[in-house]
């Protein structure tokens, strides 16, 4: 290293990550272009004004470009030293929100920084989470085996989920449930993620049937599995119990736990949403939040608007797409928020099935190469950290695009790299070239 | 650092995988499997803009354009851009008052949002346009639209040409798959709806992108695949209309119908249904009003148009052809003579007749004997060469037929009758099986259960003046650039009549060309031509009660290659040789002599026009109306100016019926004025009243 000082920031670095980081930017400047294009307008003229959105997104990747400079100069052992000052700098800075925030699209998520540019510390804390948790798991003194370490790395990736729930942000809340599968590559029992993904299947299976139906149909399975395993109960009781407590566990979840979480803990927009996935209605008269703001607005239809629009556009593009500035639905901005949470629609509607599908190519491609990358290093800090970004990103990806595809209820989550937004683009620029720091020094051991 | 849980890279690998699989599953399913949101994505997108041509011209016989286009603005408003608008100065220009404007805006919002334009105003009047043009920089938001709209230069044949309406529900689905759309309009009545196909042209279209709010983005793919309009084809019609406008000019102030045919093609010279309106008023931002006037206020019925829409006995008229085919089957010649006293006693009743003394044909159709009739039908149905009276009745009516009698014609107008001559099982079921001729004489002279329309009476004197020959009459003789959809072949067919020899026709010409010299039609002489004519007079009744005769004229001149074949009718005008003989010698000389000359034709011009024939019931109706009109004005308006005197001095020609349901509120100053104010109503019939043609 100390050798070849003078190419310190070149030495090691994983040109293929920069490269499809590149092309990402590339296609997201692209399609923020394809949103704000406007035929018979002077689009160079207004480019070079710097008042669109995709001259904007050109200043920020300028920006980035900056950072991310900086960062591969930088030397890696800042981060391990650094990562819990930091993590607690991101809490303060979203506790800050509460007296500072700025109120945008209903969210007190944002600290306003001044010429027109607002920063939303969640999206930051998402850094500092993943090096917190890589410096905890890769402190020699824990043994990520135990339910004690386990508790303390759920509770440092938590804590700003549950901010963020707090400043009325679950999308980005969501991102933090992600780190689920960096800790299950560190050793998190396989258990937890079935039974978190059980919890799922029964929390949609509630949604779709009738309860009634569905308690029946639970009930039918216990008793095949009792009929089933007639003789093994026969010899231990225990296993007796176990279905049936199961079976308590899942009617109860279906007739309580499901019905609470959606007039209780979810906010009546949010409820509305999750119903007009599977089409279905929410009578918001029994959301208790909604019922709580007299100010608020009466219990209206379930609006799918979005999403029907969103699929309406990527629809339309067929095989080939409608060519490159001809999509009708984004010029006739039918699409919502279509720059930033809904840009894929226009990449959808643009370049067709072949068009999404090279682009979801080099997505998973960059995520296959950050898994090799994290799988490469020597020190646990280093992987845990690309395992962390990579489920960061994945989880974007398929949450963002499953929800314009109709696959997912809608949140506020943006498309890494692609959607209009300096935040989102900071974020992922700064939280991938420290991945690319960390393995240009992969030879070395970081605590 | 020792790496354990390596497996669990692979099953995070396989999890992505999953996910990515699913992604491209659920993108596979929309965007190759499912058409609709291809479909959904147009609807949302494009604006299909239809282009409407202009409606195809209809010309006159000499090329003068009867039935043209002229342009008529909108006033159009975007309600989201019309915030800066000088309100006031608006409503005082177009005479309306603030909460009529923001009720008007609350409307169009409602129906149309307030970003997409939508008409404030429709068909402003020229006035109104110039005053509006000039001060449109005062109301942002509004503009003026043309469109193109119907215009009449020549203010006649409302009856014919007809008028244009919305399109409703039932003619969609009658016309499904001819383009038609709601707000769309088409030929309701008349030429307008018979060559409706011809004269609409072909819609262009045009597509627009437009945005989520319904707002234009321009063209999609620069207008690439647009259609342009094709402008509807231009009709000639052989309408003389200097003819048309002197017919509606002597059947002012009566109620009646003139048919006018060329015999040589079978082109409609003139057609005139009396009342006839100013078509122009169908066209204009009044048009409801008066529509809703004509349909439902009007006793005098000026919708209708009579020449093909009403049957009538043709009365004496029938006589010619009593007399043709009497002669044509041999069941009378012109040796046989009949001697009237005055009435025909033959069946027992009397049957009153105008002319005394011992005629053969000739002076029997020129005097109009009606006893040399009654023994001629009866010597007819009597045949002793055929069997029973039920076949003689049958040949008669084989003759009838041939002379388009009984049937439709297939003029190219819409709603004509066929109306309506007699069968023997028809009369079998009234009179048994042994009815006689004398049950049936009345149809000697036209009276009784025959009945003609107009037209057909014209064709039958067209066929008379051809010896035995004619093509159907119609109104239209060629389409520019073809007959694509081969409407005007049927007119190119020539019909014959039964077998009937030249000297019948001949016979039967001299009596009619007796009438116009000695006979009846004498007071109808037309200087210098040879005229052939035969008046009627034809008892009638209605709801029992017996009303004045109509006047009926059917002739044709000249003798020798006649060039026009006419026939007239006036109701409960009394007898016809006063006013229908009159009007026919009028229009003849007319078309004739391309002019009526003499100091005293123009007199009898005017004269007959001003001839107040309206029939009493028509008038004492009339005269409800209005009175029952003027009862509620004066309650509306109590101290509003008095009505002009114009307006009165048209009205007294009411003021003869006294009004017998609404006697004059007592304590009312002036109840004549009262009576006259509610006459504007009256406006839609005055004569060349030129209105909404731009200069």
């Amino acid at each position: 290293m100390n050798k070849k000082n003078n190419n310190i920031a070149a030495q090691g670095v994983d040109f293929t990550v920069i490269w499809l980081y590149g092309i990402l930017v590339a296609i997201g400047i692209l399609c923020i272009f394809m949103v704000e294009y406007r035929s018979g307008t002077d689009w160079f003229a207004s480019f070079i004004n710097g008042k669109t959105n995709y001259s904007k997104q050109l200043i920020f990747a300028g920006v980035c470009a900056i950072v991310a400079t900086f960062i591969l100069l930088t030397d890696s052992k800042l981060f391990t030293a650094f990562a819990n000052l930091l993590y607690l700098f991101g809490i303060l800075l979203m506790l800050a929100t509460f007296v500072l925030g700025k109120n945008i699209n209903g969210s007190r998520s944002w600290i306003p920084l001044g010429g027109g540019f607002n920063l939303q510390p969640a999206e930051l804390c998402k850094i500092f989470v993943a090096l917190a948790l890589a410096k905890f798991l890769s402190r020699q003194e824990v043994d990520f085996t135990r339910l004690k370490s386990q508790l303390i790395a759920g509770a440092i990736t938590l804590a700003p989920a549950a901010l963020s729930i707090l400043q009325h942000e679950l999308g980005l809340a969501l991102v933090y449930f992600s780190f689920l599968i960096a800790m299950y590559r560190e050793g998190l029992p396989a258990q937890i993620l079935i039974i978190a993904s059980s919890f799922g299947v029964l929390v949609v299976a509630t949604l779709i049937l009738e309860p009634n139906v569905l308690a029946v149909i639970l009930t039918v399975i216990a008793a095949l599995l009792i009929f089933i395993l007639r003789k093994q109960i026969k010899k231990k009781k225990r296993i007796l119990t176990l279905i049936v407590t199961i079976w308590l566990v899942c009617v109860g979840i279906q007739r309580f736990v499901v019905p609470y979480i959606f007039n209780n803990v979810l906010e009546c927009y949010q409820s509305t949403r999750i119903y007009s996935m599977v089409g279905k209605e929410y009578d918001c008269s029994l959301n208790k939040k909604a019922m709580e703001k007299p100010g608020n607005k009466p219990a209206r239809k379930p609006d799918d608007y979005n999403v029907r629009q969103s699929k309406i556009a990527i629809g339309s593009g067929g095989f080939m797409g409608r060519g490159f500035l001809k999509g009708t639905q984004t010029r006739g901005k039918y699409v919502p928020e279509q720059h930033t949470d809904f840009i894929f629609t226009s990449l959808g509607e643009a370049f067709g099935f072949i068009g999404c599908f090279v682009f979801l190519a080099i997505y998973l491609f960059l995520l296959y190469r950050i898994v090799r990358l994290a799988e490469r290093q020597r020190s646990t800090f280093s992987r845990v950290y690309a395992y962390s970004v990579v489920s960061i990103l994945f989880f974007h990806i398929a949450v963002n695009v499953s929800m314009t595809i109709g696959l997912f209820p809608i949140v506020g989550i943006p498309l890494p790299l692609i959607s209009y937004g300096g935040s989102s683009l900071l974020t992922f620029t700064v939280l991938i070239f420290i991945l690319l720091r960390l393995d240009a020094d992969r030879q070395m051991v970081l605590r | 650092m020792p790496v354990f849980n390596q497996s669990r890279s692979r099953v995070i690998q396989i999890i992505f995988a999953v996910v990515f699989i699913a992604i491209v599953g659920q993108l596979i399913n929309l965007q190759l499997f499912s058409s609709k949101y291809k479909l959904a994505a147009d609807n949302n997108a494009f604006y299909r803009k239809v282009v409407y041509p202009d409606r195809g011209i209809i010309f006159d016989r000499k090329k003068r354009g009867i039935l043209e286009n002229t342009i008529s603005y909108d006033l159009v408003v975007i309600p989201s851009e019309a915030r800066a608008t000088d309100t006031a100065a608006l409503c005082n220009l177009l005479g309306i008052d603030t909460a009529t404007y923001k009720r008007r805006m609350r409307d169009l919002i409602f129906k149309n949002t307030s970003v997409k334009p939508s008409v404030f105003e429709a068909l402003l009047t020229p006035e109104m346009f110039a005053r509006l043009n000039e001060n449109m920089y005062r109301f942002p938001g509004f503009s003026l639209n043309e469109r193109s709209v119907r215009t009449y230069p020549y203010n006649v044949g409302a009856a014919i040409l007809g008028y244009m309406a919305e399109v409703d529900t039932s003619f969609l689905r009658r016309h499904k798959d001819e383009g038609y759309e709601m707000g769309d309009y088409f030929g309701r009545t008349g030429l307008e709806n018979t060559y409706e196909k011809v004269l609409m042209g072909q819609r262009g279209i045009k597509r627009y992108i437009r945005d989520n709010k319904g707002r234009l983005q321009g063209a999609w793919e620069n207008g690439d695949f647009d259609t342009a309009a094709v402008a509807g084809k231009n009709l000639y019609s052989s309408i003389d209309v200097e003819l048309q406008e002197l017919g509606e000019k002597l059947m002012e102030n009566k109620v009646g119908s003139i048919v006018a045919i060329d015999p040589q093609t079978g082109g409609i010279l003139c057609m005139v249904s009396a009342p006839t309106y100013n078509p122009n008023y169908l066209t204009g931002n009044q048009r409801k009003k008066h529509l809703t006037e004509m349909l439902y206020f009007d006793p005098r019925l000026p919708l209708l148009n009579r020449t093909l829409g009403t049957t009538y006995s043709p009365g004496s008229t029938f006589k010619t052809l009593v007399g043709v085919i009497g002669m044509a089957e041999g069941a009378i010649d012109d040796q046989m003579t009949v001697s009237c006293s005055g009435a025909y006693f033959g069946c027992g009743r009397r049957m009153g007749c105008h002319a005394r003394g011992t005629f053969t044909l000739k002076p029997a159709i020129s005097k109009s004997c009606n006893s040399y009739f009654a023994v001629a039908y009866r010597r007819i149905l009597d045949n002793p060469k055929l069997p029973n009276r039920d076949s003689s009745l049958s040949l008669f009516n084989q003759y009838a037929y041939s002379f388009g009698l009984g049937r439709k014609l297939g003029v190219d107008l819409p709603s004509e009758l066929n109306g309506n001559i007699p069968t023997p099982g028809y009369y079998q079921k009234i009179f048994g099986k042994n009815w006689q001729s004398c049950n049936i004489i009345s149809n000697s002279i036209g009276q009784g259960e025959i009945g003609t329309t107009l037209t057909q009476l014209a064709n039958a004197m067209a066929i008379i003046a051809n010896k035995g020959w004619f093509y159907t009459p119609h109104l239209i003789d060629s389409i520019e650039g073809g007959d694509e959809y081969g409407l005007l072949e049927k007119f190119r067919v020539k019909h014959k009549t039964r077998d009937i020899p030249e000297f019948v026709f001949e016979e039967v010409h001299e009596g009619m060309q007796g009438t116009m010299e000695f006979g009846t039609g004498a007071y109808a002489k037309v200087p210098g031509v040879v005229v052939c004519g035969k008046t009627g007079t034809v008892e009638n009744a209605y709801r029992g009660e017996k009303l004045k005769d109509h006047a009926f004229f059917g002739g044709f001149a000249p003798r020798d290659n006649p060039r026009i074949a006419i026939a007239v009718m006036c109701e409960n005008a009394g007898y016809g040789a006063t006013s229908a003989a009159p009007i026919a010698s009028l229009l003849i000389e007319k078309y004739l002599k391309d002019s009526i000359t003499g100091a005293d034709r123009k007199a009898k011009v005017a004269q007959i026009s001003n001839m107040n024939l309206i029939p009493p019931q028509m008038k004492r109706k009339m005269a409800e109306r209005d009175s029952a009109r003027a009862a509620s004005s004066r309650k509306a308006s109590r101290d509003t100016t008095e009505p002009s005197t114009e307006e009165e001095g048209r009205a007294t020609a009411y003021m003869d019926f006294p009004d017998p349901v609404y006697p004059p509120a007592p304590g009312k100053p002036a109840p004549a004025k009262l009576l006259v104010h509610p006459l504007i109503a009256e406006d839609p019939y005055k004569r060349n009243f030129k209105r909404n043609i731009p200069a």
